[in-house]
């Protein structure tokens, strides 16, 4: 008895499944047009700039050795990549709003443009610092990824949502 | 007729006696302070730890320039807008007029030296619960500070919130008037860290939701709540998988002396400059506050859709 009931249940979600889904699904895997690419570079960015950033933030911790060669290349990596206009992948249409699960990017970044390039100059402006101060020492560069990452979290906080 | 006249005015009478007598302010008297002069070094400490720079230095200051309280910053709430006065030591304009006895209860009661309610935004629900000589070697320590003339305006608040009568209506639902007291059992640190949390670090302030009339659910300590500045909320913070469960004691320790969070992640909105109050602790206190976040119950946090 539970067998069949499970199994009716099994087949009519596998119906509203084909019936409602589906159609979504197809629209998903339509080719991916200009927003998607625009936010999937975005993306890729970000992964670009945690993956550079990862070696200075173990050693601000203190939870790997300072290396001052390591933290010099670290950063010089930073600054070669925050020469990339990436506000220009803010491309119109491309919020959390208009695709939801896509990004967190929300929707104030285009409402609010001129804080958001603000912030990218400012932080363009604090790994410049950072390059200079990573081959000093672990305090100077603690100090320097410290005030760089004030920027990321004020620019996350306002911009970006916790959730996709 | 003449009878339920009597009853009404009788009824209207003891019922205004009550409501006066429920709102008036509650102060501690000068018999109730501790023989203790001011030790402006712990001062230090207790500044950071309270954080009164994020709310009394001038917007936007940084550095040294954090250490002048002229207020200033409109604090936005579900309430209304907020306008933190100057509690520099300037006499006319801040509060170095006042007497020790002034300032214990201006902290630790809500109260003006005049005998006024303060609204809540002063979390002194939270500061309620520091020790009166930590409080007045807080005092000690501010009494050093730059003097200055700022006058900060008026708060912004709808009309039925301005009569500061009905907060004694507010601390008499709401407040215990109680210090801290230790967790039994737990250890020295972590009471350590109970002490600076609950206390004067006031996390719960913005951590903790609040109810209709905006006083904390403390079944729900720490678990989060909607943030009237940002559409990111306040984050859970207790040791739920919803929260920071996933961090080490070390991880919150580090991220409250660097900024710099698990997973490549950094502190923003208010977090910051609470940080930068923190990273002015011990390294001790900051271990403290991590233990007793990894010791708080596991809340999750309300209203997440699972």
């Amino acid at each position: 008895m539970n067998v069949t009931k499970n199994f009716l249940k099994f087949v009519t979600a596998a119906l509203f499944a084909a019936v409602v889904s589906d159609p979504m699904a197809a629209i998903a895997q339509d080719k991916p047009d200009g927003v998607d690419k625009a936010i999937g570079a975005r993306q890729g960015f970000m992964q670009l700039v945690s993956f550079s950033a990862g070696p200075i933030f173990g050693m601000a911790k203190g939870d790997v050795a300072y290396d001052a060669g390591a933290a010099q290349k670290a950063a010089d990596n930073l600054v070669t990549l925050y020469n990339y206009p990436y506000p220009d992948l803010f491309v119109a249409g491309s919020s959390k709003e208009d695709r939801p699960g896509k990004t967190r990017a929300l929707p104030e970044i285009f409402a609010n443009k001129a804080k958001f390039d603000q912030y990218f100059a400012d932080l363009q402006a604090a790994v410049g610092v950072l390059a200079q101060e990573a081959g000093k020492g672990q305090p100077e560069l603690a100090a320097a990824i410290g005030a760089a990452g004030k920027i990321c979290g004020a620019c996350h906080n306002d911009f970006r949502a916790k959730e996709f | 007729m003449r009878k339920f006249l009597t009853v009404a005015a009788l009824a209207i009478v003891a019922g205004a006696a009550t409501f006066w007598l429920v709102t008036a302010p509650r102060t501690l008297a000068a018999g109730d302070l501790p023989d203790h002069r001011g030790d402006p070094a712990n001062g230090r400490t207790i500044f950071f730890a309270a954080g009164c720079a994020s709310c009394h230095a001038a917007p936007g200051t940084k550095g040294e320039a954090k250490l002048t309280l002229s207020g200033g910053l409109a604090m936005k709430t579900p309430f209304g807008t907020f306008h933190v006065p100057n509690i520099s030591p300037d006499p006319a304009h801040g509060i170095g007029a006042w007497s020790d006895l002034d300032f214990v209860n201006a902290v630790m009661r809500g109260v003006s030296p005049g005998g006024r309610h303060y609204y809540p935004a002063f979390p002194y629900l939270s500061y309620q619960r520091m020790g009166v000589t930590d409080v007045l070697d807080l005092k000690a320590f501010i009494d050093t500070l730059p003097a200055t003339a700022n006058d900060a305006p008026a708060h912004d608040l709808p009309p039925h919130l301005r009569w500061r009568r009905l907060l004694g209506g507010w601390k008499f639902l709401f407040m215990d008037n109680r210090p801290f007291v230790p967790i039994p059992g737990a250890s020295a640190q972590v009471n350590r860290g109970a002490y600076l949390v609950t206390g004067p670090g006031h996390c719960g302030e913005c951590h903790t939701p609040r109810n209709a009339l905006g006083a904390p659910k403390e079944e729900l300590a720490l678990s989060g709540a909607p943030n009237p500045e940002s559409r990111n909320p306040f984050p859970n913070i207790t040791p739920h998988a919803d929260g920071i469960g996933s961090w080490s004691e070390d991880d919150i320790a580090a991220a409250l002396k660097t900024g710099l969070l698990p997973d490549l992640e950094t502190f923003g909105g208010a977090m910051i400059a609470v940080q930068e109050n923190l990273a002015e602790l011990t390294d001790v206190d900051r271990a403290a506050i991590a233990a007793y976040l990894k010791a708080v119950p596991p809340n999750p946090t309300p209203g997440k859709a699972r």
